[in-house]
């Protein structure tokens, strides 16, 4: 227990500090620490959790107002990839965990292995993430569309999704503009006048250039505002990623103490910690695997 | 409670996990995954997605119970946790029943009052832009 410094006119020798070694002066016993860190850690992970709820709030909304959007874009994710992504994540938590317990019995060897191969888990789940987003890129679909992006699709096309047989390119029919142009420098002008939205999207633009046809596949039709589709799987996946990165570099801490020995019996709560931590991570993606990868 | 028979160690810190529940509870993931995306394979319409969620729920429970100990923890770090859940419950359900409630002015995925298109294969005017005068 911890030995208080009796202040007094004379100098008294203190008796001996007599503690256990990784106990903290504000705490009476490791068990108190140790629960009181656990809970500060999860008041954090509920902290993490509403952080994400906010984008699958967003997720949710939008998808509910739009669901030809979701099922357009969804082609457009690799459903492989992603399943791998969970494996591999899964993996990673299990490891974690046979980490902390190795931690828990004193196993510095088992420790140091559990929390490398974590960590190797992480950046192979990394690397296919970056694999995803590039070929996103080459797409040309970010969270600003900045290319053709007609998809053609096997005849049979998947169970509501609006498809155009494939055929070739017709020219794209607009209703007559409501109003002729109003003063004479306006009807000189060689501009074809604008007829939809409020921005006046004008016929040139929604006639451009399709490839062509290709045979035994049709067109899927590409519904407006597929952007904000990618906005939100960008934003979902980017902020996990982070996390992710996050994780990688709170483990490599954890990596770095366990290799000096740091850690028994006694003290392995910064393992626990950052597992429970780790273990959040998991659980997210587990929920954004199966909501943007899995939409039919 | 330390149940681990190979040490006998004074009670500990805190519970530790067996392997074989590791192992156990890290198969049933694998198994909830196969599961997942096997299902998406299927035609199974507005189902697929509540199958989806479902097997996304049971897996997490699996998650926090055992690799993240709040079975075998103070009670209160489980309040905590579904405490939170019940808060995100009302958060994305309020959000959807209001979004809801004005679906019906919604027209095609378009904001209200913007004229669609004309992009169904059955129409072949080409537009001719107003000849200037």
């Amino acid at each position: 227990m911890t030995q208080m410094n009796v202040t007094s006119g004379a100098a008294v020798s203190a008796p001996p500090h007599v503690h256990p070694k990784h106990l903290a002066h504000h705490f009476d016993t490791p068990q108190q620490q140790f629960d009181s860190g656990k809970l500060g850690i999860w008041l954090f992970l509920t902290t993490e959790i509403l952080l994400f709820s906010g984008m699958f709030c967003a997720y949710a909304v939008y998808r509910a107002n739009h669901p030809e959007i979701f099922l357009f874009a969804h082609h457009y994710l690799d459903k492989v990839l992603g399943g791998i992504n969970t494996i591999v994540l899964i993996c990673s938590s299990l490891t974690m965990a046979w980490g902390v317990r190795c931690a828990q019995l004193s196993q510095k060897r088992g420790l140091v292995i559990c929390l490398t191969l974590t960590l190797l888990f992480a950046g192979v789940f990394l690397v296919i993430k970056g694999v995803e987003y590039s070929s996103k890129y080459e797409h040309g679909v970010f969270w600003w569309v900045h290319k053709d992006t007609t998809l053609y699709v096997p005849t049979h096309a998947p169970h509501g999704v609006e498809v155009v047989p494939s055929q070739a390119p017709t020219a794209i029919v607009v209703p007559a503009p409501a109003t002729t142009p109003t003063n004479a420098l306006a009807a000189q002008s060689q501009i074809p006048q604008a007829h939809v939205g409020p921005a006046g999207i004008s016929p040139a633009w929604l006639n451009r250039s399709a490839p062509q046809p290709v045979a035994g596949f049709d067109k899927l039709v590409e519904p407006h505002n597929v952007n904000i589709f990618f906005s939100i799987y960008f934003v979902m996946t980017g902020l996990h990623g982070l996390h992710v990165i996050a994780g990688m570099v709170v483990i490599a801490w954890v990596l770095r103490r366990a290799l000096r020995g740091e850690f028994d019996k006694d003290y392995f709560s910064p393992v626990d910690y950052v597992g429970l931590y780790w273990h959040l991570v998991d659980l997210i993606w587990i929920f954004l695997f199966p909501l943007l990868y899995l939409i039919k | 409670m330390s149940h681990d028979t190979a040490i006998s160690v004074p009670h500990g810190l805190s519970h530790i996990t067996s392997v074989k529940l590791l192992l156990t509870v890290w198969g049933a993931l694998m198994v909830g995954t196969a599961l997942t995306v096997g299902v998406s394979y299927a035609d199974l319409g507005v189902w697929a997605l509540y199958v989806a969620l479902a097997v996304a729920f049971v897996k997490a429970t699996l998650v926090a119970l055992y690799f993240m100990h709040l079975r075998y923890d103070r009670p209160f770090n489980a309040i905590i946790f579904v405490g939170c859940l019940i808060l995100v419950a009302l958060f994305i359900g309020f959000s959807m029943t209001d979004s809801e409630a004005y679906r019906h002015t919604m027209v095609g995925g378009q904001a209200k009052n913007v004229v669609q298109p004309d992009l169904s294969a059955s129409a072949h005017e080409t537009p001719v832009p107003p000849s200037p005068k």
